[in-house]
């Protein structure tokens, strides 16, 4: 088995002062394997930018960020500043939802992208020019040259998308950070965009985490895949396999609420009501109040993750009933 | 960026010709009459009428505006009626005081602000913050004369670091003279930006951007400086140009309270004694820095914000 890359463990955020702190991640746990996408999935305000934005202790004042983030035997949350800053940027990088505000409005792209090689590598003026060029190359932005002294709003979303990648890619990371980044995208740009996460991925032997809440982008791109609800995770496994049998009341849920085409018609699932805010967890099962198998186990105990097949874990006490019902897909 | 440059450059010249008709209007407009004030209320009827003929105040006033338009063309803007000195060499002795006392006043609060902006941003609702608010909020709230008349008793006269009057010769000489009138100047301007830049500064510190900027592993000192305060002062220099007229303003009482030989004491007396001339081409060469600083603050906020200049 090869090495782990990223190692999250016991991870946990909150927002607040003691008292009145809410917690926005919940204990979560997993790792990410060298070369892997991983997808985090989950509707909003489940916890998945937080958690990715805890890992590079992105996180605004006034919120907290325990546990262990083992990045190659060091652990990020307690690395000395200037220690992380070289980790930043150089070894893992982000990318964030919404290119318009991500990329400094009043900046020329050029610096966007010289600011980060500065920061991580040795090489000279002119030859980050180069790179740079290179870069945008690399992202399939043509014209290269003229377009690195344009702002961001001289460019469109898929390209400012694109851009933002480059940025993130400059100094070569291992591990890429990538926040809904299809999100905000039409949807043949997404499948563009996409494609080259995929293919950059390979091209430089990094690893993907990518938080999305659209199981059509996981399906399409991840190797893994983990649920996440209400800032834990509840089923994490490969994708195939999550997909095929879903272990989690909430997975089936979410899986049943898409559309399918090329499978014998079948009424759509969907999950009632909304997720708990962060001030108003229910007890127990924090999915209990919308799940159809919910018990009075669910309302006072709260689950944790259990192993169910070869690498596939789940956190309910009726994934046997879950299983047995079965979904529309599979 | 030049074709913005160009394009706001020729909006000066409409500009200017709106200057000049509203200072001629406004000038006839002031209560009482030149001819009064030079030769008292029991003048003769004759002798009115051949002072006014020498003024030019008998023809009717459209012929007058033009007589102005020429004579400002050609560089000439009369002659004061109290001191019988050209109003040009009035305003080429008196302006640069003016000017130099604007623009010490301008720098220190600029000084003041920003780096105290960003402690106060930074270190929000902690002991800096409301120290530097609180000290501010006094600074505010306190008129420019009474500042003045403080300062000047603490400093000029008990403790004679700096004097309590004139403006000396040279330009060292000058700006020691002039550094408490400035500084009392200063202090309100300073309060307005800096809690304009504090704020701005907190709204851009949790920017998307600013989140991306950190994620590159960037030194705290370039976000800082490129990320924050270049995207935060854009509003904080909008303000700073709007409040020049005011400065300008202040500028006329400090003057009058430090016994500085600037363009604000030349300009009350020249009010009081309905010297036209002299109000009219002050009030115009005063327009005139006003309008040229509104120019160079958009310039400004154009190399700040590329999307200014579109």
């Amino acid at each position: 088995m090869t090495e782990v890359a990223l190692q999250v463990s016991n991870l946990t955020t909150t927002f607040g002062h003691q008292g009145t702190a809410v917690t926005a991640v919940d204990d979560i746990s997993f790792d990410v394997m060298p070369g892997e996408v991983l997808g985090l999935v989950g509707e909003s305000g489940s916890g998945k930018s937080v958690t990715l934005r805890s890992i590079m202790r992105l996180m605004p004042q006034h919120s907290s960020v325990t546990g262990r983030v083992l990045w190659q035997g060091r652990d990020l949350l307690a690395m000395p500043e200037p220690e992380l800053r070289k980790v930043r940027g150089g070894e893992i990088s982000m990318i964030f939802q919404e290119p318009t505000t991500a990329l400094n409005p009043v900046l020329p792209v050029a610096v966007q992208i010289e600011e980060n090689l500065r920061a991580h590598t040795t090489l000279s003026k002119a030859d980050r020019g180069k790179r740079s060029l290179e870069l945008m190359d690399l992202v399939g932005i043509s014209d290269a040259k003229r377009r690195l002294t344009q702002y961001p709003h001289q460019f469109s979303g898929g390209m400012r998308q694109r851009v933002m990648i480059a940025i993130a890619l400059a100094s070569t990371p291992k591990l890429l950070l990538a926040d809904e980044p299809t999100t905000a995208l039409d949807l043949t740009i997404q499948d563009q965009i996409l494609k080259l996460i995929l293919d950059l991925r390979d091209e430089l032997k990094m690893s993907v985490v990518l938080v999305t809440h659209d199981l059509g982008v996981v399906a399409a791109t991840c190797d893994r895949m983990a649920v996440m609800y209400a800032g834990r995770i509840v089923e994490s496994g490969p994708v195939a396999d999550v997909f095929g049998q879903p272990n989690h009341a909430y997975t089936r849920g979410l899986l049943g609420s898409v559309p399918r085409s090329g499978t014998e018609r079948s009424p759509l699932l969907s999950i009632e009501g909304t997720p708990p805010g962060l001030m108003n967890r229910p007890t127990g099962c924090a999915f209990n109040p919308r799940c159809e198998f919910a018990t009075d186990r669910c309302r006072s105990e709260n689950p944790v993750l259990q192993a169910m097949a070869h690498g596939h874990e789940a956190a309910c006490f009726h994934s046997d009933r879950v299983k047995a019902a079965g979904w529309a897909g599979s | 960026m030049s074709l913005y440059f160009l394009r706001r450059l020729l909006q000066l010249i409409p500009t200017f010709a709106f200057i000049l008709l509203v200072v001629f209007v406004l000038v006839r407009l002031l209560p009482g009459d030149p001819v009064s004030a030079i030769l008292g209320v029991h003048a003769k009827d004759a002798d009115v009428a051949r002072i006014k003929h020498d003024l030019g105040l008998d023809q009717p006033i459209p012929v007058q505006f033009l007589f102005f338009l020429k004579s400002v063309a050609i560089g000439d803007l009369g002659t004061s009626i109290q001191l019988k000195l050209p109003v040009v060499s009035l305003i080429a002795q008196r302006l640069p005081v003016t000017v130099m006392l604007t623009v010490m006043a301008a720098l220190m609060a600029v000084l003041m602000a920003v780096p105290l902006a960003f402690i106060a941003a930074l270190r929000r609702d902690g002991a800096a913050d409301s120290t530097i608010r609180g000290a501010f909020q006094v600074g505010l709230s306190m008129p420019v004369f009474y500042l003045g008349l403080i300062l000047l008793t603490v400093f000029g006269a008990r403790l004679g670091w700096f004097p309590v009057g004139g403006y000396g010769e040279g330009f060292i000489d000058h700006v020691y003279h002039l550094f408490l009138p400035a500084f009392s100047l200063a202090l309100s301007l300073a309060a307005i930006l800096m809690r304009n830049l504090r704020a701005s500064i907190i709204g851009v510190v949790d920017a998307e951007y600013v989140v991306f900027a950190r994620s590159k592993g960037i030194a705290p000192l370039i976000i800082l400086v490129r990320h924050v305060l270049r995207s935060a002062l854009i509003s904080t220099v909008a303000l700073f140009g709007l409040s020049v007229g005011t400065l300008l303003g202040g500028a006329v009482i400090t003057e009058t309270v430090f016994a500085i030989p600037g363009a604000g004491r030349l300009m009350i007396d020249s009010i009081y004694g309905r010297d036209y001339p002299v109000v009219q081409g002050m009030t115009m060469a005063l327009a005139v820095v006003v309008s040229l600083t509104f120019f160079l603050t958009d310039m400004v906020e154009a190399w700040l914000d590329p999307r200014v200049a579109r």
